[in-house]
């Protein structure tokens, strides 16, 4: 909640306003059985039918006056929704794209997706509730106490007498039925997973000629499910008929009691009228109040999913080095160094041990090796997405944490495992928001010999690719992604599995382009031998252990490993 | 597990796969509408005793809850008799009444909500049972062709929308109706006179909200709209998080995403805006009828008791005005309500329609009547002519001719998307061909039942597939029959049975997707064992490339080899070994077979094959 606050807080003066308006208009419609009770008790015994229309226009003026009032304060309540929502959505979203690595792998991408998606959303339906229902519902409920009160204070004793049994039901009904909610969703769960397992498995279940199994498999999931579902929705059913009664048995107590009163003059039959009046806008306002209830507890559990991501940025943004600005001699015969590096995502198994190498400036590095060899690790750790538990990466001679984030991730173009293409348009898809000119992308494309295909496009570089490039081959996809690498000319190049979907021909043109035109530092991951044979150094990982390192020439001779993996592999993948 | 595309294994697949969005919901004609309400209505059918018991109880327990306003209303005229002249006897009475019918409605209300609880969780129940078991008889391509999210999203979210309108929705609109038609004859039943009020207020309320939802509507449509966008657009770029981190585009990338972020809150800031004026207004209406009411029944009133000559329909009493207020809110309450329920019921309607188009999808087409049983399959497997594509417009395998002789393999090579998979697709019947015929030991394979036909291969895929469950259960899942003791033969074979013994729970260690640390490798080896145990007398085998460690890679290597024994073998080689083994080796290329023959025949002509393979040893 206090988190909700703090983007409220610089709307403070509109939410008062708001609210200050929201309160008087609630307090008119307050009136209404005010002046109702006001008729029926003093004005009809005079006869005076003057006065009785008089007032019937006060009842309309107040009417008028809540509408209006209501209408204000409700926009008012959306235009404050709107302004906290969007801040709250920005910075969730900014928080997003500054965690680390790690981060992200510990909220995992399925759940910051959610928490960008439906929580924002539940929050800011919330900020819009609050104001509109849930300062009327309190007022409405405190409002018309106060005014049985005034209009007739032994017979309110009697109404509010019932509002604790209310509140007691109400409690002891949720907090016995939120837990029933949590077991519920873990039925869900359940039950999505079984459909989850076998949409990716169909082919499987259906080789097995599986299906009859499935469906038993399934229908146990859903039987739990509805049983689950059932007792949660039993046990809540109590509640609404409970408060009724309550609320109901109240106004027979104040009729009853009201008789006696009537009967010694301490009361009038016109104000029996209005608690009637009175106790149904307080039980429509309980109800309101227990559905508020509900909601409060949702909103509650997403501001604390959103807070919990913006916070945990912040956390680091401080940690964050200073920019460091000036320029000292880079050494070019180690630009990209390793000392005795390791590093474990989990703090238990290592996932790189002891890594040390070299790189001169415009070399090409190779790295071989299983997957979860700790190959694309390796690049991790040299782009700092993560720091490296002990030992020392350095590039042009000075440690990583020398570099601010921007300047170092400015050194490097790279094409990851799996790339991302958006739906956008080619040229945008390499431009990837920098600034970089037109030519630049065309000739980023040619190298990446990616020009030849894009100029077929009908509208070539403007040609609008789908999310994931699903509109594009494999090859054609890879091809994309190398020449938004290329297109910044990088520093470094990373090309991790970059060209598995590429024949031999393209790869090899593509080597030989890199090679020829750019004279870049070019780091390549890939389980063919074929892509890194050509390698100035090739590590070879297993277990996140360097278990041979040379020339290809120097690997097949010493490693036994490579001369395996080369001899195992060559044939077939060559052709993959 | 997390990918959908398993068992698809190469990117033959991806380019034939559209995802469909059918979050954006559709417009539906009138008709349509009308025909997914009759058919949603059946689901209520199918209980005719539970949901007449409902009806009753809903008419019951608004009837007793109607007499309220007037028992009070009877109760408040004893006491109004003036001071001292209470009539006490009446009072308790009617004080009595109410307490005997306020519990019995509320006893009865419970009673039926507790009934529409069991009856909405038998029809989600069937729902969900009968979208499942549709489902899992729907082809292959379906799966291809359909994100697996849109699918849980019919199964779960479409199908609780569904329920919640045929359960809460059309009892609501009844008891609506119960408690209009009831409010007003209470009404005219105190004073008919004072009904003239609703005469004018009522048409004013339908009129206003009319107009107000038709404008509004859209602007809601535009809320969701945008609202989907940026959502789309936030996963898109957290899927792409490590390439903008690594880029350092972030800022860029967060512009974006504020110029979305506006659009939407201000879509639904516009909707909100608009909106803001129908609730107030409704109530604005409700309470001038009260005023009116007031200002009328105090007329009245004071008409009645000061001249008692006038006409009898013109009297009213005091508690009869207030009885008449009650049930005028009582009145105006649901007209407004029946506005929103409308609008719940599109959005039910819309869900209904995703889910019987579901329920509608065409099943795998039944085996033909005189389908054969293959039974003792020699494994003779003849391609003959075959041209196919997942779409018409797009031929993927243009014109495949190949004969495989019992016992034989067939290694398949090529790079990726040239249709390697598709051939595996083909002999599994996952889609049948467009042209030429498969045929079996002879038979074509479209004569043969599929069960027959699927269990005389065994598949072993590139992607793992291993469902939450037992290692036990997941190796013995095509031969529930299976004891331990060939389980544990099986997992030798497939050199996994050491690791198994290894772990705290044996073979009774549960996969879960993120409990037990299992490696993609020692998946794979399960999904061995699970082939060792079929007797079949072919083999489907998508060789991964080397994806593990040295060690792991050797045994599986083993393993398959072991499994390759004796059968007639179709393997997506990508092992040199593999190949040079092969007794056929198909190059594809474009769909395309453009090479066979075996590996010496292929390098003596110098083709492609030769070609390629010479270049690498450059």
């Amino acid at each position: 909640m206090k988190f909700i606050f703090k983007y409220l807080r610089p709307l403070v003066p509109s939410l008062c306003f708001g609210m200050t308006v929201k309160v008087l208009a609630t307090l008119f419609e307050l009136a209404l059985p005010y002046i109702l009770s006001h008729i029926l008790d003093r004005v009809v015994p005079t006869g005076e039918m003057a006065y009785i229309f008089g007032w019937g226009a006060a009842m309309i003026v107040a009417a008028l006056l809540a509408c209006i009032g209501n209408i204000i304060a409700n926009r008012n309540a959306a235009g404050v929704a709107r302004d906290a929502s969007r801040r709250i959505r920005h910075d969730l979203f900014e928080a997003t794209m500054h965690l680390t690595a790690r981060e992200t792998d510990r909220f995992t991408v399925p759940s910051l997706e959610s928490r960008l998606t439906s929580d924002t959303y539940n929050v800011h339906h919330f900020i819009g509730m609050m104001q509109r229902i849930g300062v009327r519902a309190p007022i409405l409920l405190l409002g018309g106490m106060a005014i049985t009160l005034v209009l007739d204070r032994r017979l309110a004793l009697v109404l509010i007498a019932t509002l604790p049994l209310i509140g007691i039901t109400v409690f002891a009904i949720t907090f016995k039925g939120l837990p029933l909610y949590r077991e519920n969703q873990r039925a869900v769960d359940g039950m999505v997973r079984v459909v989850r397992e076998d949409c990716q498995g169909v082919r499987v279940i259906k080789a097995l000629s599986k299906e009859d199994f499935e469906s038993r498999r399934y229908d146990a999931a859903n039987r739990n499910l509805v049983a689950r579902e059932q007792k949660a929705g039993v046990t809540m059913a109590l509640s609404q008929p409970l408060i009724n009664l309550f609320l109901n048995l109240g106004l027979v107590a104040v009729i009853f009691v009201g008789a006696y009163f009537v009967n010694i003059d301490l009361s009038k039959p016109g104000r029996i009228i209005a608690f009637i009046q009175y106790f149904t806008l307080m039980s429509g306002a309980m109800t309101v109040i227990t559905r508020i209830f509900v909601q409060y507890t949702k909103s509650v559990a997403s501001a604390n999913r959103i807070s919990e991501v913006i916070d945990t940025a912040k956390a680091h943004d401080k940690g964050e080095p200073l920019t460091q600005t000036e320029n000292t001699p880079v050494d070019d015969t180690r630009f990209i160094e390793f000392e005795g590096v390791s590093f474990s995502y989990n703090g238990r198994k290592n996932n790189l041990s002891d890594i040390s190498f070299s790189l001169p400036r415009g070399g090409t590095l190779g790295i071989i090796g299983a997957t979860g060899s700790g190959k694309t690790t390796l690049t991790a750790l040299l782009m700092r997405f993560y720091d490296a538990d002990s030992g020392e990466i350095r590039i042009g001679g000075k440690p990583l944490s020398y570099y601010d984030t921007a300047t170092l991730r400015g050194m490097f173009g790279v094409v990851m495992q799996n790339d991302f293409i958006s739906a956008d348009t080619v040229a945008e898809n390499i431009r990837f928001g920098r600034t970089i000119s037109e030519e630049s992308i065309r000739r980023a494309a040619r190298l990446a010999q990616a020009a030849e295909f894009i100029e077929a496009f009908e509208d070539g570089y403007e040609h609008a690719l789908t999310a994931k490039g699903t509109n594009l081959s494999g090859g054609q996809r890879q091809r994309v992604l190398i020449a938004r690498a290329l297109a910044g000319d990088p520093e470094i190049l990373i090309l991790d599995d970059a060209s598995s979907a590429l024949d031999y021909k393209t790869d090899a043109n593509l080597r030989r382009a890199i090679r020829e035109e750019l004279h870049t530092t070019t780091v390549v991951i890939a389980q063919r031998v074929s892509s890194v044979m050509h390698a100035d150094h090739i590590l070879v990982l297993d277990h996140g252990r360097v278990i041979g390192a040379g020339t290809h020439a120097q690997l097949m001779e010493q490693c036994s490993a490579y001369r395996e993996i080369s001899d195992s592999q060559m044939g077939g993948a060559f052709l993959e | 597990m997390n990918n959908m595309r398993t068992g698809g294994g190469g990117g033959g697949l991806g380019k034939s796969r559209s995802l469909s969005s059918t979050t954006v919901d559709q417009k539906q004609s009138t008709a349509t509408k009308i025909r997914v309400l009759r058919r949603m209505g059946k689901y209520l059918l199918r209980y005719p005793f539970t949901v007449l018991l409902a009806l009753l109880l809903m008419l019951s327990s608004n009837l007793l809850a109607l007499a309220g306003p007037k028992l009070s209303g009877k109760a408040i005229d004893a006491l109004s008799l003036g001071v001292g002249a209470v009539d006490f006897d009446t009072v308790k009475l009617y004080a009595l009444l109410l307490i005997a019918f306020y519990a019995a409605s509320a006893i009865l209300s419970y009673c039926l909500s507790v009934l529409m609880v069991k009856l909405s969780q038998k029809i989600i129940y069937t729902m969900r049972r009968q979208v499942f078991d549709h489902l899992i008889t729907l082809p292959v391509g379906y799966f291809d062709t359909h994100a697996t999210g849109d699918i849980i999203s019919h199964i779960s979210y479409d199908i609780d929308t569904v329920n919640a309108s045929l359960s809460h929705d059309l009892l609501q609109v009844l008891a609506s109706i119960v408690t209009v038609v009831g409010a007003l004859a209470m009404m005219i039943s105190i004073s008919p006179p004072l009904i003239l009020v609703f005469v004018v207020t009522v048409p004013i309320s339908i009129l206003f909200t009319r107009y107000k939802t038709k404008r509004i509507r859209p602007l809601f449509k535009a809320r969701s709209m945008k609202l989907g966008q940026l959502n789309g657009y936030a996963e898109e770029m957290l899927s792409g998080q490590k390439t903008i981190r690594a880029y350092a585009r972030e800022d860029i990338i967060l512009s974006r995403f504020d110029e979305r972020n506006e659009e939407a809150v201000t879509a639904y800031h516009r909707a909100d805006w608009h909106g803001a004026i129908i609730g107030p207004s409704v109530n604005l209406i409700n309470n001038l009828s009260i005023a009116l009411v007031t200002v009328f029944g105090g007329l009245l009133y004071m008409l009645s008791a000061t001249n008692p000559s006038l006409a009898p329909i013109l009297v009213i009493s005091l508690g009869g005005v207030s009885a008449f207020v009650q049930y005028s809110r009582k009145f105006a309450g649901p007209i407004n309500e029946l506005a929103n329920i409308v609008s719940e019921l599109q959005s039910a309607t819309a869900a209904a329609e995703r889910v019987f188009r579901l329920i509608d999808e065409e099943s795998e087409p039944a085996d033909r009547p005189d389908a054969k049983l293959l039974e003792a399959v020699t494994g003779d497997v003849d391609f003959s002519h075959v041209r196919f594509g997942y779409v018409p417009e797009r031929t993927i395998l243009h014109d495949l001719t190949v004969h495989a002789a019992p016992g034989t393999t067939v290694a398949i090579v090529g790079p990726t998307g040239a249709g390697k998979t598709t051939i595996i697709n083909l002999l599994m019947r996952f889609y049948d061909v467009g042209e030429g015929s498969i045929r079996v030991d002879g038979t074509d394979i479209r004569d043969a039942t599929r069960r027959s036909l699927r269990s005389s291969f065994t598949m072993v895929l590139q992607d793992t597939w291993l469902f939450c469950g037992t290692i036990f259960e997941n190796i013995t899942y095509g031969k529930e029959s299976a004891t331990m003791e060939e389980v544990v033969a099986a997992a030798k074979a497939a050199h996994i049975h050491d690791y198994i013994e290894s772990l705290p729970a044996g073979y009774d260690t549960v996969l879960t997707d993120d409990g037990v640390n299992i490696s993609k490798g020692q998946r794979q080896l399960i999904t061995i064992a699970r082939a060792m145990l079929s007797d079949s007398s072919m083999l489907i085998l998508d060789e991964a490339t080397s994806n593990v460690d040295s060690r792991t890679e050797q045994a599986i290597q083993a393993a398959m080899h072991t499994l390759m024994q004796g059968r007639t073998c179709f393997v997506i080689a990508h092992r040199l070994s593999t190949i040079q083994g092969a007794d056929v080796i198909l190059v594809v290329k474009d769909g395309n077979v453009i090479e066979s023959g075996n590996h010496g025949s292929l390098m003596a002509s110098g083709g492609f094959y030769a070609s390629l393979y010479n270049s690498q040893f450059r």
